[in-house]
């Protein structure tokens, strides 16, 4: 069985069991989690095409994908803009544009450069929805977001709307999946590896991370609606640092350069946040913890593990193969 | 086209006519109150092969990253195919056809030798902004890419990562990058640095059957491949061109001589 079958399998698989979940009588707090998943999981890997596959660390995606949730809840509140695909495109549109400009000032730096500049491009973003309180509601965000109809039908519960949020997580995937195998992802690989060749081969490296920091935008801010429909209520915390950090702590446990590890990363940070919170205060050392063994252990992400647990097995069924008379 | 006016010190020969690949004009670099050049004029003619020597710290890197647009000088100007490029980005006179090599060997090392290759080839073409079709539907950048493997026997490795390879595979690889940009002007900084000597052959084979009418510029230690692959030398020495000619007139100039070489050669 060739390697590309046997992914093809395990992505089945694993999509046929997401699709039946609801149905098998998972509790709708897991649902739920789930539905969030899929939202975190979708600007991970937004956020993996920059750190894995550009090489440009962003602290600003939380800012992306903030500015995505608060287009759904200004629209909605202030403009009675509330349409389904209106308001995705709309919230796509706003994170690429924010993503415009900040490109304009953190890539004319690279490497620690750009991260600092990100974080400062953060952090303004932070300040105007928590004190531009006229537009933003400011501390106490805006309430009172509805999930709209998609065409037909009514997602307003939570076993629809996992069903929205899983084809978008798909939909995403399958995208940034071909995007990494283009022509134009190799250019993209070509950055992150040896810029300095890339300008010497005839690359406008600039454009090319510029370009990137919008594709990914694009996909921040669509995680973002998702996000603001998921917990209709936005907020600071939205877009704060710490959600930036959040969403490197996904990419860096599932695997970086990965794409599809962003999945596993937003399931444990998710999860893991929900359950311990649940049990002990202390739940973030917990999950520092998971992360310290994690990079310690397994510096290639949690699916690096799995193809040296399956050598492993195999190697052991091997053994045991050879030892049989 | 019309020449603009550089600063001249008076050398109106340096005003690129037809054949001249690339002009320096009175450059000098500067850093703080360090001079690494001091005053460097020199033209090269189309398809001409020179190599720049000089010992160590002579400025001869420094030189090359000025005419490969990593560093703006900071006097005189930089011509190339004629026209005046100082002020252009490395990228934008690599489009221009200025390809160049690195003393320490500058590849892709996550990516395989193929990828590394077709990143070279399809730097100029609109493929490069393709992002919706994979990379299998450019099948014939990857034929491409293996023939210029098969040129120096290595296309037993296309597939291999680049950072698996050994060094001299390395070497040829570095090179083989910029001849893939089918360039205009070839700028080699040190190709063999580092080499067994068996290795270096192979390098100058690779430069020796490179196709006619690319001008190259070689910095190199290696007397040996000096002498092998270019018709002119230039000598520099504290930042100055202190000698400038055919080869052999250079090799009996006993000045450069004791210099440079050391002694009678």
């Amino acid at each position: 069985m060739s390697v590309r079958t046997r992914w093809a399998i395990a992505a089945a698989t694993g999509l046929i069991v997401a699709l039946l979940l609801p149905r098998l009588g998972v509790p709708t707090f897991y649902i739920s989690l789930l539905t969030q998943t899929w939202i975190f999981a979708i600007v991970a890997m937004s956020l993996d095409l920059l750190v894995g596959f550009t090489g440009l660390v962003n602290f600003s995606q939380a800012a992306l994908f903030g500015v995505g949730a608060y287009t759904v809840a200004i629209g909605a509140t202030r403009f009675h803009i509330t349409g389904f695909a209106e308001v995705i495109v709309l919230g796509i549109v706003a994170a690429v544009l924010t993503a415009a400009l900040f490109g304009l000032v953190a890539l004319r730096s690279e490497g620690v450069g750009f991260i600092i500049m990100t974080i400062a491009l953060n952090e303004i973003v932070w300040g105007l929805a928590y004190q531009w309180v006229s537009v933003s509601g400011g501390d106490n965000g805006i309430t009172g977001i509805v999930r709209p109809h998609v065409g037909p039908f009514d997602v307003s519960a939570n076993t629809g709307y996992y069903y929205v949020c899983l084809a978008f997580f798909v939909l995403a995937l399958a995208l940034l999946l071909i995007v990494v195998r283009s022509p134009f992802g190799l250019v993209l690989k070509g950055v992150r590896e040896t810029p300095r060749r890339m300008l010497a081969l005839g690359y406008n490296v600039w454009l090319y991370r510029y370009l990137a920091l919008m594709l990914s935008a694009g996909f921040a801010g669509m995680a973002g609606v998702l996000f603001a429909w998921y917990n209709q209520f936005v907020g600071p915390v939205t877009l704060s640092l710490d959600q930036t950090t959040q969403i490197l702590i996904m990419v860096i446990l599932g695997g970086i350069g990965t794409l599809y590890g962003q999945l596993f990363g937003a399931f444990v940070v998710v999860f893991l946040s929900n359950e311990l919170s649940a049990v002990t205060q202390r739940w973030e050392m917990i999950l520092g913890l998971v992360y310290f063994a994690v990079v310690m252990y397994a510096p290639g992400g949690l699916v690096a593990l799995v193809p040296r647990l399956w050598a492993r097995l195999r190697g052991r069924r091997a053994a045991l193969a050879t030892e049989e008379p | 086209m019309i020449l603009p006016v550089s600063p001249s010190n008076g050398q109106d020969d340096m005003a690129a006519p037809a054949g001249v690949c690339l002009a320096l004009d009175g450059v000098s670099k500067r850093f703080g109150n360090v001079r690494v050049l001091e005053d460097v004029s020199l033209s090269i003619r189309t398809g001409e092969r020179c190599g720049i020597i000089g010992p160590n710290g002579a400025g001869k890197s420094t030189l090359f990253n000025i005419i490969a647009g990593e560093l703006p000088p900071t006097r005189g100007s930089v011509q190339f195919l004629g026209r005046d490029v100082t002020r252009l980005s490395t990228y934008a006179r690599a489009r221009r056809g200025m390809a160049r090599t690195f003393q320490t060997t500058t590849l892709f090392p996550r990516l395989t030798v193929v990828e590394n290759l077709v990143l070279a080839l399809q730097a100029h073409s609109a493929e490069r902004f393709q992002l919706l079709a994979p990379r299998s539907r450019f099948r014939a950048r990857d034929a491409e890419a293996c023939a210029l493997l098969e040129r120096v026997g290595l296309v037993g490795r296309a597939n291999a990562v680049v950072d698996t390879l050994g060094y001299g595979e390395k070497r040829q690889i570095e090179i083989l990058l910029a001849l893939a940009q089918r360039p205009k002007l070839l700028l080699l900084d040190e190709p063999t640095a580092g080499l067994a000597p068996g290795d270096a052959t192979l390098v100058t084979e690779m430069l020796k059957t490179e196709r006619e009418g690319v001008t190259m510029v070689l910095i190199e230690h290696d007397m040996g491949v000096v002498f092998d692959v270019v018709e002119r030398l230039t000598v520099l020495h504290n930042g100055r061109v202190v000698a400038d000619g055919p080869l052999d007139t250079i090799r009996g100039d006993a000045n450069v001589q004791e210099i440079y070489l050391g002694g009678k050669l």
